[in-house]
């Protein structure tokens, strides 16, 4: 069984408690940085961790925070995105409700990095339990002198605020959350000026996901050496999957990156297999904005090596044959899911929580999700998955936000994989309404790579 | 700072947009902007019509940029190179978003009062299909009044957010914005208040389509009928420069605009009671007549176009041909 970092003690009843939380080794991080470590060591740590944002993009994060301008005499902020709302994505949420002085804890060393004195937890609004839950903790942590003025005597202060949002999926964007921070509508700003120069109230920023966050707090206190040891190439560490759909075990799971994707779905430790025997027909592997696979393509690589749960491997092959490690949000689809429907209704996401501010993503996505809705039910026409793609192409890349992109790929992916199943659902609209497409050979092994002509 | 546009190279300032450094330069190479407004702090961005290819990021880093910038909120650095007309992908791109924002638009060009003056008329015009590609019900809403002079008509708007901008920053307080999300977001006045200050009526003006008409223009007149004359008078508002463009039709002043650049940018802001109340000859002092460019359709009407095209005055078989039908047109 593999090591588990963040969800070690996850099952310690009281794990949500100061005193329990402590007892088990809690906030040593916060003693270990502050004490002896200065900022630039915590930052370098970091860096040799070679961990990789966990929100989506996989940017290493010791980077991120090297970036951060520093100019006299003006305010640092850092803020922990926990606007969690991508489809299929839930693994902040657990962290959050179950062991909420981890991320307080991680919070208090990156401020420390970052020298920042103010530091906020955006979470949407959706999730207000877990907003009392953060209250909560962070109450518990100032009565014990770990927040607040002169931090354990070292002369550190921090003030630690959780901000609720209104519930859009857009202000998990970076600078749309620090503008809905500021109290203004969450519209996305147009980089540059990027949030490491101006960005909360024109002050340097660094927004981080809550479980980057939270994997500074193995990362102080096992030296940032040993957490690279974890892992695959690039991809060091463990990651947090929220596996959903039809699976046996969903759940949130603890992997080490570079665990064979195979072993993931299919062992008992982990997903054990797809639900009711049924057999896999495709995947969505790391939350709704990542492109769609079909079973085959997404157990072995184009090469027909073994894909594996990590940046590069789940990349592998591109746009053309491979996905995105995304946000960690797992989505297994069996056999008697219709590819279509699922796409229709990522699609009527996006359409819903585009913000309107400029025009390929407000106008296009709710065409897309016109356009599939018409094909779902019925009404479709062979030449509409051209134009979807077509529509998709005009979008990806046009925008000022990744929403355009998000929005764009799910739709492009799904005609590439899937064009069988589209075109059944022109040809037999009837059949379309009343049963599923089916398998299909989407689970069929890969043909062999044809042998270069000696 | 050295910047190259398709080719042609300039000296800008540090900190200059590439639409700016492009508009510098003028000519066909200048990227078409609809939410961008040189007077207004913070806008642009939006609509995306702008977007070109860097090629070259600048002489210190000569990667190109990996996507297509807008160009109107990216600034220049020495030595970048710069693709608009001359990029394949670029005029991809822009057809795409022009069709983008007319998937939406409600295409009554025929009653609406920004007909020949429109921008998104221009744009379709340029770089739009013939035929769209849209089988479904346009989105809609209903026309909302906003004071006694300025109404607004929902479906027409593109979301350039220019109007809001000016009510921020022309007007002492802002009293509409954005409501709603995505393709369902609309300009409103919260609960339909009037909108009521000196100046906003200049949101008639920067608004790039029909989306915000003048009132006591509305269905008065088609612009290219009309003939533009500078005029200034001494305003009694402190903040007004008094300097506009009068719309003669016959005799009488039938609308007041301020004087628009080459672009469509107001040069100096006017106030409501220049725009709305002063509408006699006797109120003003005449300049002379605003020059309009050839190729707008407001000059289309009215000067000189009788005389043969320089095309023909080169050829005796035209110039034979031409005689003919000018007589012939002359009779009747």
């Amino acid at each position: 069984m593999a090591r588990k970092l963040l969800l070690e003690h996850i099952n310690v009843p009281g794990i949500n408690t100061f005193d329990v939380y402590r007892s088990k080794g809690g906030y040593a991080a916060v003693e270990k940085a502050l004490k002896t470590l200065t900022p630039d060591e915590v930052v370098e740590e970091v860096k040799k961790s070679g961990l990789r944002g966990r929100g989506g993009a996989g940017f290493p994060t010791g980077m991120k925070w090297s970036f951060l301008a520093k100019p006299e005499g003006v305010a640092r902020y850092l803020v922990c995105n926990a606007d969690e709302s991508e489809p299929g994505t839930f693994k902040d949420r657990y962290l959050m409700t179950h062991i909420p002085h981890l991320l307080i804890e991680g919070m208090i060393v990156a401020s420390f990095a970052l020298g920042a004195k103010t530091s906020y937890i955006y979470v949407r609004g959706e999730m207000m339990p877990q907003i009392r839950i953060l209250e909560k903790a962070i109450a518990e942590a100032k009565a014990k002198g770990f927040l607040g003025k002169n931090i354990l005597g070292t002369g550190y202060d921090l003030e630690l605020y959780v901000q609720p949002g209104g519930g859009a999926y857009i202000c998990g964007e970076e600078t749309a959350l620090l503008e809905s921070l500021e109290g203004k509508r969450g519209n996305p700003r147009i980089k540059p000026p990027f949030p490491a120069i101006a960005g909360l109230y024109g002050c340097p920023t660094v927004v981080n996901n809550v479980e980057s966050i939270a994997a500074v707090v193995p990362i102080i206190n096992e030296g940032g050496d040993e957490y690279a040891k974890l892992g695959i190439g690039r991809s060091t560490g463990t990651k947090l999957i929220s596996a959903g759909g039809n699976l046996r075990k969903p759940g949130v799971y603890e992997i080490d990156l570079g665990l064979p994707v195979e072993e993931f779905l299919y062992s008992d430790e982990y997903c054990g297999g797809i639900a009711n025997g049924k057999r896999l027909k495709a995947v969505v592997a790391g939350g709704s904005s990542v492109p769609i696979l079909p079973a085959n393509l997404f157990l072995k690589t184009i090469n027909n090596e073994a894909r594996l749960m990590s940046y590069e491997s789940l990349a592998d092959g591109g746009f053309v044959s491979g996905t995105m490690m995304g946000s960690g949000g797992f989505i297994a689809y069996d056999e008697d899911q219709c590819i279509v429907r699922n796409t229709w209704n990522f699609a009527r996401f996006y359409h819903h929580e585009s913000c309107g501010q400029c025009s390929p993503c407000r106008e296009g996505t709710g065409w897309m999700e016109k356009v599939l809705h018409r094909l779902e039910y019925g009404h479709g026409k062979m030449s509409d998955m051209d134009l979807l793609v077509d529509v998709s192409k005009k979008i990806e890349g046009n925008t000022i936000c990744p929403l355009g992109d998000a929005a764009a790929w799910p739709v492009a992916s799904a005609i590439r994989h899937f064009r069988d199943e589209f075109e059944w659902h022109v040809t037999h609209p009837h059949e379309a309404t009343t049963r599923n497409f089916g398998i299909a050979h989407y689970a069929d092994p890969l043909p062999k790579l044809e042998e270069a002509a000696g | 700072m050295k910047v190259t546009i398709d080719g042609f190279p300039i000296e800008v300032e540090a900190g200059t947009s590439i639409l700016n450094a492009a508009r510098l330069i003028g000519g066909d190479i200048v990227p078409p902007a609809m939410c961008y407004y040189s007077k207004l702090e913070g806008s642009g961005g939006k609509c995306r019509t702008c977007l070109v290819q860097v090629t070259k990021g600048s002489e210190k880093d000569p990667r190109p940029m990996p996507k297509l910038v807008a160009s109107c909120r990216t600034t220049v650095m020495d030595g970048m190179e710069v693709k608009n007309i001359t990029s394949p992908e670029v005029i991809e791109a822009r057809k795409g978003v022009v069709e983008m924002l007319l998937i939406n638009h409600p295409l009554d060009c025929p009653v609406c009062d920004q007909a020949g003056e429109c921008h998104l008329q221009d744009l379709g015009y340029e770089h739009g299909a013939a035929k769209t590609r849209y089988e479904f019900d346009r989105r809609t809403f209903e026309k909302i009044d906003i004071g006694d002079k300025i109404q607004l008509h929902m479906t027409r708007c593109i979301l350039c957010y220019r109007c809001v901008f000016t009510a921020d920053q022309i007007t002492d307080h802002r009293i509409h914005g954005i409501l709603n999300r995505g393709d369902h977001s609309e300009i409103s006045t919260y609960i339909q208040k009037a909108v009521d200050n000196d100046f906003s009526g200049n949101v008639i003006d920067v608004c790039p389509v029909g989306a915000l008409t003048d009132k006591t223009f509305r269905f008065k007149n088609r612009v290219w009928f009309t003939k533009p004359v500078e005029a200034h008078r001494e305003c009694e508002n402190p903040k007004c420069c008094g300097k506009v463009t009068l719309w003669y039709k016959g005799e009488d002043v039938i609308r007041v605009t301020a004087r628009k650049d080459e672009y469509g940018e107001a040069e100096e802001f006017i106030c409501n009671t220049c725009r709305f109340d002063k509408k006699k000859t006797s109120d003003w002092v005449i300049e002379g007549p605003r020059k309009v460019s050839h190729k707008s359709v407001i000059s289309s009407n009215h000067y000189d176009t009788l005389k043969p095209l320089p095309v023909v005055k080169t050829n005796p078989v035209l110039m034979e041909a031409n005689k003919e039908q000018f007589e012939r047109e002359t009779r009747l």
